[in-house]
């Protein structure tokens, strides 16, 4: 450290010199961590947006995945052979029923038996087979060796007991008795009562129970119990209606009866499927069709969920979905027809079980290799396909569709986790045509939400995707030459002046908040439309003739009036022209009505024409979000265009060119890629837009090009159900799905736009 | 010079005029817009004359009188009535039609009759016509005939007299006083009680919930529920008393089908006669009815009464989101512009940050609600305030979940324009700041920041603009219809950003489309947008202003 020689000398390093030095650099460093540790988090969090939406999205496409775990033998062996299993909702009870007649209750992880009860059946008699009416049905039917059925329910009850925990107590009740029932009445002649029954379908709803049985002797059997509810009482009395039809096939596979209870098929083993129809007093045969390939045997049968479907499973492993469709033949006349609606992935080897889900359209398929297969049927998609058993005999599917118990020929119960949160969404369901069940034909249908519980969402976005496309086009169709041609006028006609008048307040228009462009929509300008309908049409001839008739009449002007009024002025001097045009072309309406569309126009277009008109159609919204992308491109476009070096055009003048001449030979096609840009920027603005559409339009997600319709966009269908959806839900998750289509699509056309942009710039750099 | 119509076409000059046509249709679109607002919206406020009529006997129905303003006119084809079974004359092409606003809900039904023009008689404007404000049922049009005190008659009229005109404003100005009274007690008073009690419920409860809960705890607990719920039942009995006296007066009303209806003046916010008011009371009239508009709660589903909820709900978001937006916008901007290496990925995440400007802001929304709300507020929740379970406190849409998600979407706006800025400051005052050893920091602060700061300005309006116009996004992250409490009030914490609120986009969008009485409303709407539309206005044309003014400054720094 050194002593100052004189008082002028500074030292600039003494020990305070030095700590400030210290400081000021310590500060410097701290500042540069600040900034670049809030610059890239900034950049980060912008990133998150991307990585977010798509974090959302991707569950659904996931395949599915299992648990299995660790296996144990059939609970009470002892009690006999398995004719029906199942779990009930909370997983924790499974129930078997034995030929003997016993309902084993078990613990569905260890496979402790936990309760037994015995169905009410008379002396030496035995259960043959078991039948569900139908998935997520508590209602079973049992087929006895005394040829009788007995119906009954099982049902679960959750108890708090004091001391806490919860306990599952299972019931087994008998709403239509405790009483069997004989497949043929005394009357019949058939002395078949006592037939073994070999295969069995029950169908309960409202109305009637109905029982198909296949017997030994080749006939089906139907029994109709017609419930009659006593409303006083309440007591349900039961009226039986026995019908029966002979089978020519041998050997049958399965027999099922339609949800309506007016179809049931019957499939043999050769690959044919019959379709009786059941109405009246005989059933009829409807309908004979090969569900298999030749030489293909049919080895399952089993309806969906909702009971419309039918699930076909053959020994070539192949599994189709069937159901019955309205088809016209050549005469034009409409017959109801099973049709095979779709067929599966699969494999090789033969079908030995088929379970449906009890709350969605998937099924759960178990083959002769002992592979477990989860399927969706109208995603048409194969979730998974993994080897489970090398003994494979049956699965069994739980409520909620997280439990499958796999059975093993070796009397053994394999339990499985299933972790299949979003099957029903496929890249085909989500963009191709559908076939839905009880549709004629498939269709892109978008339906997110129903009162009822069978009801199946249909999500496909492809009615949102054109409704936003259509919103667009009409939008861009009004907006595009209007804000082009503003632009090319502002930007190289108009005196510089106006310019800075007019600029400002076009550009103002992008700041107006959408919502009042919508609300101005719908609630001024689609009643307006309506009434003035021949009016709207008629600005378009009428405004660009009077601009023309003015223009020339101008032309022709003596030369002191033209002169009056400075160059680059003229669009000031058509305000009143085009005032004058509109408010002719708005007066005319009515009388134009008259004179051409019989004084109403919305009906001569739905009478005469055909074209259905809603209030708030594509024409409201394309006027409206017109008008609001409108700045967008003009302010873009007139940008591109002033930006054009004015050596460039003068040069043109000077060469002897007209102005326009110049404008379309030298400004337009330098500008060009700016325009586009603009374009781009414009189109972008209004595929995303919300407010205007929620407003203007009906919101109905229809495929119709139809100007006097209206159409869903994505942005406003995210805007009407996101609230609504259930966090985590396949709906919740294709809705983020249409976001993040949303995001894509306006972050890929503005980055087309910016780098077309950035080339323009580069390229007049040089000029 | 007379031009052939040949050499006009050639010359080109059509095409130049039809472009010039262009402008002018878009200028004419954009002020008649906003011309249409400002009629729409400031004539609502304007005191109409009531018209009074005679409706002749239409197919077999009796005729009728109508008192009421007229609302709208138009005319519709003659075929349309025809079908509609309505006799017009042959010959006729296009009837008009009046729609007018009779009022008096409780006893017609609806606000508002479309009278056809060739079934009205003449228009009469009797100048002792009342209209009476009310809070509910909408208004009253008709003749005072009497009042009541006390269920006691005290004074008649016949209709055409006006004597006791003088003694009912007397009683109505008493009676909104009395109203303002419980007004204060019920929403203040009550309010804050309520609030507290409910605080006492949720601190109990998270003793319980971590075991704290002693005896002691709780009867100290115990003895602050007491002590409000004393001072609860006071101001009940005060409120009470209150109510007593609102509801002594009630005036006896002749409707215009001679019908007579007693109202209780309780029930009245004002009452005038707009036929009998000089062009002085009317302008008065109308500035207090502004004044009512800008400062008053919402009345009637939204319908009637005043938007403050909804101005107050957007400034305070525009606020928090300002608060937000500024200095994350800014820094980034800082690193892009004199921090980070210029190369390649700059210009990347330049041209990204252009694009999210681009990005529909609905998915902003679904962004805000999937994160911000479900995400980081369900954690917050579970981590925070286990004791509200299950009701959520952040879990569900909020003040401060709408401010970030604004800010979010608000962030490029901020980002360009403070770069933009930053980019106009000429390399030479950058160095001469290094060279006289001031270290990059010092620059940045002393000389960049400053120099920059209108730019940040002018992007921090825009931000606002555009945030105060946004609806998309906030209808899924915490605006509604009708919030029970202003998210800033007397209640600690003062500012509760877990509250949902009130905005003026969204309340053009529910009230012109989710309200029961559209046809009532839309005044009221097109003032709510006018409104809009004059704050949005003005923040545009303040950051035009402070863009041109930056220009200015540095074009003489270059030189």
């Amino acid at each position: 450290m050194s002593t100052p020689k004189n008082v002028n000398e500074i030292d600039f390093n003494s020990t305070k010199a030095q700590l400030h030095r210290r400081l000021r650099y310590g500060k410097d460093r701290i500042t540069r961590g600040v900034v670049a540790v809030g610059g890239i988090g900034v950049i980060v969090a912008i990133l998150l947006i991307f990585f977010y939406l798509l974090y959302e999205v991707l569950p659904i496409f996931r395949s599915a995945s299992i648990d299995v775990g660790a296996s144990y033998a059939l609970p009470s062996v002892e009690a006999g052979d398995t004719r029906y299993l199942s779990v009930e909702e909370q997983n924790e009870l499974g129930m078997r029923i034995t030929d003997q007649g016993l309902a084993v209750f078990f613990n569905v992880s260890s496979g402790q038996t936990v309760q037994q009860m015995a169905l009410p059946l008379p002396e030496g008699v035995t259960v043959q087979r078991v039948a569900s009416a139908g998935a997520g049905s508590p209602v079973l039917a049992a087929a006895l060796s005394n040829g009788q059925i007995l119906l009954f329910e099982h049902q679960y009850k959750l108890i708090y007991p004091k001391s806490g925990g919860r306990v599952i107590e299972p019931h087994l009740e008998y709403p239509y008795g405790e009483q069997t029932f004989s497949l043929v009445s005394d009357s019949a002649q058939l002395s078949s009562s006592k037939e073994t029954i070999q295969q069995l379908a029950v169908a309960d709803d409202a109305q009637s129970v109905m029982l198909a049985a296949v017997t030994a002797s080749g006939h089906l059997q139907l029994l109709r119990l017609n419930k009659d509810e006593d409303f006083l009482t309440g007591d349900l009395k039961l009226t039986p209606e026995s019908l029966h039809v002979p089978l020519s096939e041998p050997q049958i596979q399965g027999v099922a009866i339609n949800y309506d209870q007016r179809w049931a098929y019957v499939a043999a083993a050769s690959n044919k499927i019959d379709v009786f129809d059941l109405r009246g007093d005989q059933p009829t045969l409807h309908q004979r069709i090969s569900a298999a390939r030749p030489g293909v045997t049919i080895t399952r049968l089993q309806m969906l969920l909702g009971n419309l479907s039918l699930l076909v499973g053959a020994s070539d492993g192949s599994v189709s979905q069937w159901f019955i469709v309205n088809e016209q033949d050549e005469n034009g006349e409409s017959h109801k027809m099973l049709k095979r609606i779709r067929s599966f992935d699969h494999d090789a080897s033969a079908v030995m079980d088929i379970q449906p889900e009890h709350r969605r359209k998937g099924f759960a398929v178990l083959n002769a290799e002992g592979e477990l297969g989860l399927f969706h049927s109208t995603a048409n998609r194969r979730v998974l396909l993994q080897a489970v058993t090398d003994k494979p005999a049956g699965i069994v599917m739980s409520p909620r569709s997280d439990r499958v118990l796999v059975v093993t020929s070796d009397q053994r119960v394999i339990p499985i986790a299933v972790h299949n949160e979003h099957p029903e969404v496929s890249w085909s369901a989500l963009w191709s045509k559908v076939w839905y069940e009880s549709y004629d034909q498939p269709d892109y249908i978008w339906q997110s939400s129903a009162s009822n519980d069978d009801f199946e969402p249909k999500f496909s976005l492809t009615p949102l995707a054109f409704g936003t496309l259509k919103a667009a086009f009409y939008a861009m169709l009004m907006a595009t030459p209007l804000a082009i041609c503003g632009a090319i006028y502002t930007a190289y006609f108009m005196a510089p002046g106006m310019r800075r008048k007019v600029k400002p307040v076009i550009e103002m228009m992008e700041a107006l908040p959408t919502v009042i462009l919508g609300f101005m929509a719908g609630l001024f300008l689609a009643p307006f439309v309506e009434l003035n309908l021949p009016g709207i049409f008629a600005l378009l001839i009428f405004i660009p003739v009077a601009i023309l008739v003015f223009a020339f009449t101008w032309a022709n002007m003596p030369k002191n009036i033209r002169l009056a009024v400075p160059e680059g002025w003229d669009a000031a001097l058509l305000i009143p022209v085009v005032l004058l045009a509109g408010w002719a072309a708005i007066a005319l309406s009515h009388p134009l009505e008259h004179w051409f569309f019989g004084g109403d126009m919305r009906r001569w277009l739905t009478h005469n024409m055909g074209i259905d008109f809603d209030q708030r159609n594509a024409l409201v919204v394309g006027l409206a979000m017109g008008f609001a992308v409108i700045p967008t491109i003009f302010s873009i476009t007139e940008d591109a265009i002033f930006s054009v070096p004015r050596h460039l055009s003068h040069g043109s003048l000077a060469l002897g060119a007209t102005p326009w001449q110049t404008m379309i030979r030298v400004v337009l096609p330098t500008a060009s890629p700016g325009i586009f840009s603009a374009v781009m920027i414009g189109m972008g603005r209004a595929v995303g837009e919300t407010m205007i559409v929620l407003m203007a339009t009906g919101n109905t997600p229809i495929m119709d090009a139809n100007i006097f319709e209206g159409m869903r966009t994505l942005a406003a269908n995210i805007a009407v159900e996101v609230p609504e959806s259930e966090v985590g839900s396949t709906h919740f998750r294709v809705l983020f799905l249409a976001a993040f289509v949303l995001f894509m699509f306006t972050f890929v056309v503005n980055t087309a736009a910016e780098l077309v942009r950035q080339h323009l710039r580069k390229k007049f750099g040089s000029l | 010079m007379r031009i052939s119509m040949k050499d006009w076409v050639q010359s080109g000059s059509p095409w130049v005029w039809l472009n010039a046509g262009a402008v002018a249709i878009s200028v004419i679109m954009v002020v008649g817009l906003l011309a249409l607002i400002a009629v729409r919206g400031l004539a609502h406020f304007w005191p109409s004359d009531v018209v009074m009529t005679e409706v002749a006997s239409v197919d077999g129905r009796p005729p009728l009188t109508l008192i009421g303003e007229l609302v709208d006119q138009e005319s519709v084809p003659a075929s349309q009535l025809r079908s509609a079974g309505i006799k017009v004359p042959e010959g006729v092409e296009f009837a008009d039609r009046w729609l007018i606003k009779v009022g008096n809900r409780q006893a017609f039904g609806s606000d508002f009759k479309w009278v056809l023009d060739q079934h009205m008689g003449p228009k009469r404007y009797p100048a002792h016509l009342l209209v009476m404000e009310r809070r509910e049922w909408g208004n009253f049009y008709g003749y005072l005939i009497g009042l009541k005190e006390k269920g006691r008659l005290i004074g008649e009229q016949p209709v055409g007299k006006n004597d006791l005109w003088p003694e009912l404003e007397r009683r109505i100005q008493r009676a909104v006083e009395i109203y303002d009274q419980i007004e204060q007690i019920e929403k203040v008073e009550i309010g804050a009680i309520n609030y507290q009690i409910e605080q006492l419920r949720l601190k109990q409860k998270r003793l319980k919930l971590n075991d704290e809960l002693t005896a002691e705890a709780l009867d100290q607990l115990n003895a602050q529920r007491q002590t409000l719920k004393q001072r609860y039942e006071t101001l009940q009995q005060q409120r009470n008393q209150l109510y007593q006296q609102l509801n002594r007066d009630s005036m006896i009303g002749q409707l215009s089908d001679g019908q007579q209806v007693e109202v209780k003046l309780g029930q009245v916010v004002r009452a005038y006669q707009p036929n009998a008011m000089g062009v002085g009371e009317k302008v008065s009239f109308y500035v207090q009815k502004i004044w009512e508009f800008l400062s008053d709660d919402p009345r009637e589903a939204n319908t009637e009464g005043g938007i403050f909820p909804a101005i107050y709900g957007t400034v305070l978001m525009v606020l928090l989101m300002s608060v937000l937006v500024t200095p994350f916008g800014v820094i980034a901007a800082v690193y892009l512009r004199e921090y980070a290496k210029q190369g390649f990925i700059t210009r990347l995440i330049r041209i990204a940050v252009n694009n999210l400007a681009g990005v529909p802001s609905i998915v902003y929304g679904v962004f805000g609600l999937g994160f911000f709300v479900y995400f980081l507020g369900g954690a917050i929740d579970t981590a925070f305030f286990p004791e509200a379970a299950p009701s959520p406190v952040f879990g569900t849409g909020g003040l401060m979940w709408a401010s970030l998600t604004l800010a979010l979407l608000t962030l490029p706006v901020v980002i360009v324009a403070t770069e933009e800025g930053l980019s106009r400051i000429p390399r030479s005052v950058r160095e001469g700041s290094l060279a006289l050893g001031a270290t990059k920091a010092e620059t940045l602060w002393r000389v960049v920041l400053p120099m920059a700061s209108p730019a940040m300005m002018t992007g921090l309006i825009l931000a606002v603009a555009r945030a105060a116009g946004e609806v998309a996004p906030l209808m899924l992250v915490g605006v509604v219809k009708l919030a029970p409490s202003l998210p800033l009030d007397g209640n600690a914490p003062f500012l509760h950003l877990d509250r949902k609120f009130m905005h003026l986009g969204f309340h053009i969008y529910d009230v012109g489309f989710q309200s029961p009485n559209v046809e009532a409303a839309r005044p009221l709407v097109y003032a709510t947008a006018l409104l809009l539309v004059i704050v949005i206005g003005l923040l545009n044309v303040a950051a035009i202003a402070i863009r041109n003014r930056l220009r200015e400054k540095y074009k003489a720094l270059e030189s």
